[in-house]
């Protein structure tokens, strides 16, 4: 294995599966995920309908607390969404999946986006991760679960009739976080009058839990009337302002910057290099927000190609772990507790700018020595097999020498195998 | 052949957690078989030191050889225990002592399997197999399996499949369970010490490693590899688990058990207190645990092989061929140090470094099985593969 096939694996992907044939092309492997159709399935493919339907049963019944059928949805999905990365054959793409569903966190903190949250990958994430970002603005900003988690179901326009009627008002909180986390992003410099201008776009985008099957809904009735003004562009009223408004948003020159930069902080390194930054920024302006492309762009960064810039996250680690001693996801038990007991649960950010994309954020003492203890439960995984074999199948020329020399005279496989998952050079990707 | 579901069910529910927790390296794994003998077997992984163990303080030549590391004489404070005048106990092996008094401990001393190799995981696959090549089931999985069939049946139960791995010597035809507590270990310090020095260079995870670490009331010197302060109680509760299993009138009768931290490189004199200790404490509770069961009991703990004569340049010693076997249980008839010793003079070790080794490990095995089980040479000669030539020792249980 060259290093640059070592590093198409672990940086661009969730590191191989065992002893997978290697690709001959890494590049072209890459490039060819990004092209081919997407083939994750799910015995029970998530829909928001059925996550609502859930809900709706529960705040009917009141189960106790982890009896709730909103619970074991996001349980039974959350669990499979892992086990089809531990065996996506094409870990680049699912990267990009985790990438964008960080970017557009939801929060199953918020109880009631427990089960829709799988959905909202499924629904709003996955299909756009090669398409353009205009179109997975969209869809995720009309999805039951962004709208719940960031509070637009409850958002009402003051001078409309529901306003008038029942004299509640505006929730901000998603408008402000599309500006800020989103889409432009401070570079933008909008204001106050932005964000309230924002919001009142907003009102009446929220969901009907009562229809069958429940879903998104426009509610003309809280809609604020009125043209509204967002960064000097002018807005109608109506749901066709806010669709105007989005795509406004998603193909502003400081939405491609800001994207870019985070796509290279995630690919590239915690402190993301300008240049590469602008070449990304450049394509995603030339392309209309192609997300493909960018993917695409982001191979041929030179930066990208260096290895162990990137702290693996817990999340990724684990993934990494799993498919490297080539465990079946089935029989690692209990994947949703890994995740919460290293800190990273899946879909459970604490705030709605996800999980730190930057090392120092993961790399806390607890969290370390947690990482390790956990590594060291697994390794005992490794059964009667050839640790330093696997070693070399999972990073190639990237393991170090004295990696390999303390696998070799660890006193079990079992600590062998706990030495090349605590190494630094599998810490990192 | 059935697995043991009574107690190791009421235990289920554990094994979720603990096959995703760090549990040290201590594992049960158990079988049912058709006697009311209880058989352990205890795989020490990572070359116990058998002259550190049990220390021929007699020979003439130990002095030179390992001065620096030799306990102080019997009688002494912290000295070795008196095996009879020639071997001596390490200190923090009291409860074998005890054991040994009560004639319920055999040691067989220059003991080595018939395989040459010096790497631990090719070694230990050897050792389990019972063979010098790798196979697919173990030796103790192909005792069971020539165990007459039973003549009463006993409680069903379905397989376990469950995420902890059962050792190879276990694994094999005959169905086996295995579990590990929940909580009661983490990794031996020694690991931690490795992975902390593997990390060392690292800007980002080593220091945070290491602070970790201290967080959690490890020192500096812990991490630079000492004693085990944190998981000396979980091969004990294991061993005490497997006790309480094995006491039972419809339990498992066989059972493996696994103990690490025995790769003594560096520093030997502190390094390998805790583990011999840890297992002391191991076979006083699984005795305790065993009740009145005990007089039915066997039980042999056995390495991969040996360590160097000579003291190494780091106060340690490096792989080696021949080593300690111990047998302990009331069936065991014990009190004495059975032993052909080979000297550890000039022109006595093997290739000018290791304890030569003089009785072959398969005979042991033979003969406890032998005399424990009632198993016969075809069956022995099945269950350990081209030992024709080997006769089992007689006379290691009581009759």
């Amino acid at each position: 294995m060259d290093t640059r096939t070592a590093q198409a694996l672990v940086r661009f992907g969730l590191g191989r599966r065992g002893g997978e044939p290697l690709p001959a092309d890494p590049a072209a492997w890459l490039l060819d995920q990004l092209r081919q159709p997407d083939q994750t399935r799910f015995d029970d493919p998530p829909t928001a309908a059925a996550g609502l339907a859930a809900l709706r049963e529960d705040r009917m019944t009141k189960p106790p607390p982890g009896e709730s059928r909103s619970r074991a949805l996001f349980n039974a999905q959350a669990t499979q969404h892992l086990a089809n990365a531990i065996t996506s054959p094409a870990p680049f793409r699912e990267r990009l999946v985790w990438f964008w569903t960080n970017h557009f966190t939801v929060s199953v903190k918020r109880g009631a986006c427990a089960p829709v949250a799988a959905a909202f990958v499924e629904e709003a994430i996955r299909p756009h991760v090669t398409g353009r970002f205009g179109d997975m603005l969209l869809a995720v900003m009309r999805h039951p679960a962004m709208l719940l988690y960031l509070d637009n179901v409850a958002s009402i326009g003051p001078d409309s009739r529901a306003g008038q009627k029942t004299h509640r008002g505006l929730n901000e909180n998603l408008a402000r976080e599309c500006l800020e986390l989103h889409t432009v992003s401070p570079l933008a410099r909008y204001t106050q009058s932005d964000v309230t201008a924002f919001a009142n776009i907003l009102t009446g985008w929220s969901i009907d839990l009562k229809a069958d099957p429940p879903g998104f809904r426009y509610r003309p009735f809280a809609h604020e009337p009125g043209e509204q003004t967002l960064l000097q562009r002018p807005f109608p009223p109506g749901e066709a302002g806010g669709v105007a408004a989005l795509t406004f948003l998603a193909n502003h020159p400081a939405t491609h910057r800001f994207l870019a930069a985070r796509l290279v902080r995630h690919f590239v390194a915690d402190d993301p290099p300008p240049d590469a930054v602008r070449v990304i920024e450049g394509v995603l302006r030339d392309t209309g927000g192609d997300l493909g492309a960018a993917s695409a762009a982001l191979l041929t960064l030179h930066a990208a190609w260096t290895p162990g810039t990137k702290l693996r996250t817990p999340m990724e680690y684990v993934v990494a772990s799993i498919r490297t001693l080539d465990v079946p996801p089935a029989r690692v038990p209990n994947l949703i507790g890994i995740m919460a007991g290293l800190g990273q649960p899946l879909w459970g950010a604490p705030a709605p700018n996800g999980w730190s994309d930057q090392a120092a954020d993961w790399a806390g003492p607890e969290s370390m020595v947690r990482r390790v203890d956990w590594a060291t439960g697994f390794a005992g995984r490794i059964g009667n097999r050839d640790v330093e074999e696997i070693a070399a199948n999972a990073l190639g020329p990237l393991l170090r020498p004295e990696t390999r020399d303390a696998i070799r005279h660890a006193g079990s496989r079992r600590d062998a195998a706990a030495l090349l998952l605590t190494s630094p050079e599998f810490q990192r990707r | 052949m059935h697995l043991h579901k009574t107690p190791i069910a009421r235990r289920t529910a554990l094994l979720g957690l603990a096959a995703t927790a760090a549990f040290g390296r201590t594992t049960l794994a158990l079988a049912n078989a058709p006697t009311d003998r209880r058989l352990v077997v205890i795989v020490l992984r990572g070359a116990l030191d058998g002259m550190a163990a049990v220390i021929p303080y007699g020979d003439p030549a130990l002095a030179s050889l390992r001065g620096e590391i030799l306990p102080a004489s019997p009688g002494q404070t912290d000295g070795m225990l008196d095996l009879g005048g020639f071997y001596g106990l390490h200190p923090a092996l009291s409860g074998l002592h005890a054991m040994y008094r009560a004639n319920e401990a055999l040691i067989v001393h220059a003991v080595a399997a018939h395989y040459r190799v010096r790497s631990h995981f090719e070694a230990q696959d050897y050792l389990e197999s019972g063979t010098d090549h790798r196979m697919t089931s173990g030796w103790l999985n192909r005792t069971v399996t020539a165990l007459p069939p039973p003549t009463t049946k006993r409680p069903e139960g379905e397989a376990l499949a469950v995420g902890v791995s059962v050792p190879l010597l276990l694994r094999g035809p005959a169905e086996v369970a295995n579990w590990a507590p929940h909580g009661v270990a983490q990794p031996a310090p020694d690991l931690y010490a490795a992975i902390v020095a593997l990390n060392q260079r690292d800007p980002v995870t080593g220091p945070a490693i290491r602070q970790g670490l201290l967080a959690r009331g490890y020192s500096d010197s812990v991490m630079a590899a000492d004693t085990q302060p944190k998981d000396k109680f979980a091969f004990a509760a294991l061993a005490r688990s497997a006790g309480e299993m094995l006491r039972a009138d419809d339990g498992p009768r066989i059972a493996a058990l696994e103990l690490g931290g025995w790769d003594t490189h560096t520093a030997q004199a502190n390094r390998l207190r805790g583990p011999l200790k840890q297992l002391d404490d191991g076979l006083v509770a699984l005795k305790a645990a065993l009740g009145p069961a005990w007089s039915q009991t066997a039980v042999l703990a056995m390495t991969e092989f040996g360590r160097t004569a000579r003291v190494n340049g780091t106060k340690g010693t490096d792989h080696g061929t021949g080593t300690v076997a111990f047998m302990v249980g009331g069936a065991v008839a014990g009190g004495r140090v059975k032993a052909t010793w080979p000297g550890l003079g000039t022109g006595q070790l093997l290739e000018n470094r290791d304890l030569a080794p003089t009785t072959d490990l398969r005979a042991v095995a033979k003969g406890l099985l032998a005399g424990h089980l009632g198993l016969g040479a075809p069956a022995l000669n099945r269950i350990f593969p081209d030992s024709d030539a080997v006769d089992g020792l007689s006379g290691l249980i009581r009759t």
